[in-house]
């Protein structure tokens, strides 16, 4: 016993600080997050208990997944993340792909391709704004005066003020600045792949695009699945660039994580915090079973 | 290894010791130090004037208050940042830590609502009766400020107008329109509204969805008169009605005499599509006046201003005001300060500053520039409604659910009845 406590002890005793700080600063607060979405806490006055605030179960979550104007923010989030992930992965894919092959000034791209991320969502949000300017014809700016210029007028749109696509306009940026991360990503991935491999398959007589197949793209695929959960994760949470271009009452642009800001700025804390549970909910929902994979790829 | 393994518990013991005692020294900073309870030797003053001419007329109204009170030190307590919003978002933390700043700068009427809910602001109406606010102060915006039950909360330290229309002379000439022909009702003006459209000008400018909504309260008060307006507010008013229908129909009407990036300005750029030209018309509140100062544009030649089409006699009031926190660590200070505020000298050495108008009416008009001599006539003379668009007719939860609502029928997303339906459920929650 005393030998077990010897052997153990230590090592747990190390990790105490780490362990108490995160099992106070993120589960507790999930649980406390938790529990005041399931409270009626509507008001500022329940929120400092002047009046009380009772348990409502999940009558919170269950009236904010049948408004209306939640199914849209969701439908928002859906569109954005499928156009951000398909959309970086392609560029992201594509620049690896062209920079894998031995090209002069390789380094150049690469940090041209990769600089995009250093600049923070809510300053390449504003440059954005003004690319994004919804006038047209006579009044356009930014990208519309582009396209009126070189005689592709019929390319106008509204961007992002389009009520059913425009969240897929500030998926633009978000792609602009994320697919270099995502190059770098497979870039690694293709100088993994040692050169043997290649070579045996070239005297296999294998084609170019079945070494692609059969070769390089199985060793990619462990690669492609982490960029994708860094991605979509990313795109769950959005909201510092949707901010930056729209603001946070614009309908067209509303996102879940829009939503929860609005409702905590109307101290409406409750339905606030059942919507930051639908998004950890969410995003559980993408990361826990790729942290299963790994865990279990680590075990063998 | 032995000596490896008791080195690692020492060093484990140690970092948990360290981080225990850490705590114990945070949760012991929180006093602040403070000194004896309501002494009157300081008064923490927080505000989201942190710049421009807001800042301007703050120092101007500290500098009155050390001539007053030159014993209390004045601390500032400005927050910059997305005109006021990081400011409440601060004030929230710390009211609810019970860490009250002295006195906070917050819009008058309900927006209040939710602090006296919650029970974090005093009762100042005793103060109106010290400092002999009562009688300076027009009846009707004594009115507009006190609760139900009598109660005042806060004292106003400034007056803007909502609703204001700024015109572009120049376009409404280039255009066969003359810029001195004023509207009796919202139909006349929308008569030339068309006509600027159909030649091809943006004829009314707007920007993002608060400046929607403030155009809102515009139409809904010229169609609906001051008396049905302020019923909105109080429930005597019926939301689903025929007479709001028609109100939001003349409100979807203007919206499609508006600029197509609407969403994506705020109101300085909605103002200088009016200044550059670009636009004919802009509804705005009269701070906007600085605006066209500031580019040296003159009233009357560069600019014109006006009521509202439909609502001239009537003053759509928003007003900053100061509180009085419960628990404020030095309440005498907060009502030197909250004197200060309601002093002639203070309304008028701030409000010049700053381009706002004074709430008393014993200020001498001489004082102001052109326009605020107007706005100091109107306010003296009109009917005082509360202004929607910022907070004084409504409580924040419900300001949010019509904007909400504003937004989605102005992006398309809803019709009109569906607004409509959206607006009154917005009002009764």
């Amino acid at each position: 016993m005393l030998n077990k406590l010897r052997r153990v002890g230590p090592p747990l005793l190390m990790l105490a600080p780490s362990l108490i700080l995160v099992g106070v600063f993120v589960y507790g607060l999930i649980v406390a997050n938790f529990t005041t979405s399931l409270t009626d806490n509507h008001t500022a006055a329940q929120a400092t208990g002047q009046k009380p605030a009772v348990f409502v179960w999940f009558t919170n979550y269950l009236d904010l997944l049948a408004s209306e104007d939640f199914q849209h923010s969701l439908m928002n989030l859906v569109l954005y993340t499928v156009v951000f992930l398909v959309g970086t992965m392609i560029m992201g894919f594509l620049w690896a792909w062209m920079l894998e092959k031995p090209v002069k000034g390789e380094g150049l791209f690469r940090s041209v391709y990769l600089f995009p991320m250093a600049v923070s969502f809510v300053a390449s949000g504003v440059v954005w704004r003004w690319l994004l300017n919804s006038n047209q014809d006579e009044q356009a700016s930014g990208l519309n005066r582009l396209f009126q210029i070189v005689g592709l007028d019929a390319l106008q749109n509204n961007w992002w003020n389009n009520v059913t696509f425009g969240i897929v306009a500030i998926a633009i940026p978000a792609i602009w600045q994320l697919s270099g991360y995502v190059m770098a990503l497979f870039l690694a991935g293709f100088r993994g792949i040692p050169e043997e491999l290649r070579e045996a398959a070239r005297m296999d007589g294998a084609s170019e695009w079945k070494l692609y197949r059969h070769v390089l793209f199985p060793q990619l695929s462990p690669v492609a699945l982490s960029a994708l959960i860094i991605i979509g994760h990313m795109s769950l949470k959005a909201f510092d660039l949707i901010m930056s271009i729209s603001k946070p009452a614009n309908y067209q642009t509303k996102v879940p994580a829009v939503d929860m800001f609005v409702f905590k700025s109307s101290f409406d804390y409750a339905n606030a915090a059942a919507v930051g549970s639908i998004l950890l909910i969410i995003v559980a929902i993408v990361i826990v079973p790729y942290l299963i994979r790994t865990n279990r790829e680590e075990k063998r | 290894m032995r000596v490896n393994q008791r080195m690692t518990a020492t060093v484990a013991t140690a970092a948990v010791l360290g981080l225990t005692l850490a705590a114990c020294g945070g949760s012991g900073d929180g006093g602040d130090g403070g000194s004896a309870s309501g002494s009157a030797d300081q008064v923490e003053v927080f505000t989201w004037w942190a710049a421009g001419s807001e800042k301007a007329g703050l120092d101007a109204l500290v500098g009155v208050f050390n001539e007053q009170h030159p014993d209390i030190e004045f601390v500032n307590g400005a927050v910059a940042g997305g005109a006021g919003s990081a400011a409440k978002d601060l004030l929230q933390t710390r009211l609810q830590a019970q860490d009250p700043p002295d006195t906070f700068q917050a819009h008058a009427g309900a927006e209040l609502q939710d602090y006296i809910d919650a029970a974090q602001i005093e009762d100042v109406s005793d103060l109106y009766d010290e400092f002999g606010l009562t009688d300076v102060f027009p009846a009707d915006l004594v009115d507009r400020l006190s609760t139900e039950d009598g109660a005042i909360y806060s004292i106003p330290s400034n007056i803007h107008r909502a609703n204001v229309l700024w015109a572009n002379p120049t376009v409404l000439e280039d255009n066969g329109i003359d810029p001195e022909a004023t509207y009796e009702d919202l139909d006349a003006w929308m008569a030339d509204l068309d006509k600027l459209d159909k030649a091809g000008v943006t004829a009314l400018s707007v920007g993002t969805t608060w400046t929607q909504v403030n155009l809102l309260e515009t139409v809904l008060l010229a169609d609906l008169g001051p008396e049905a307006y302020s019923g909105l507010w109080d429930g005597s008013t019926d939301w689903e009605g025929p007479e709001v229908k028609a109100a939001l129909e003349d409100f979807e009407t203007l919206m499609s005499y508006t600029n197509d990036d609407r969403d994506g300005l705020d109101w300085p750029e909605a103002t200088q599509m009016v200044i550059d030209g670009s636009a004919a018309f802009n509804v705005m509140g009269d701070w906007a006046v600085a605006a066209f100062e500031e580019q040296d544009k003159a009233l009357g030649t560069d600019f014109t201003a006006a009521p509202v089409p439909g609502t001239d006699g009537v003053f759509d009031f928003l007003a900053d005001s100061f509180t009085l926190p419960v628990g404020a660590p030095h309440p005498d200070g907060a009502k030197a300060w909250l004197e200060t505020v309601g002093s002639l000298d203070g309304q008028v050495a701030f409000n010049k500053a700053k381009g706002s108008i004074p709430a008393r009416t014993d200020a001498d008009p001489a004082d102001f520039s052109e326009y605020q001599q107007t706005a100091i006539d109107s306010f003296a003379n009109d009917t005082i409604v509360s202004s929607l668009a910022h907070g004084a007719a409504a409580p924040v939860a419900t300001l949010n659910a019509i904007s909400d609502a504003t937004s989605k029928f102005t992006t398309g997303a809803s019709d009109l009845a569906g607004y409509q339906s959206e607006l009154a459920a917005a009002t009764q929650s």
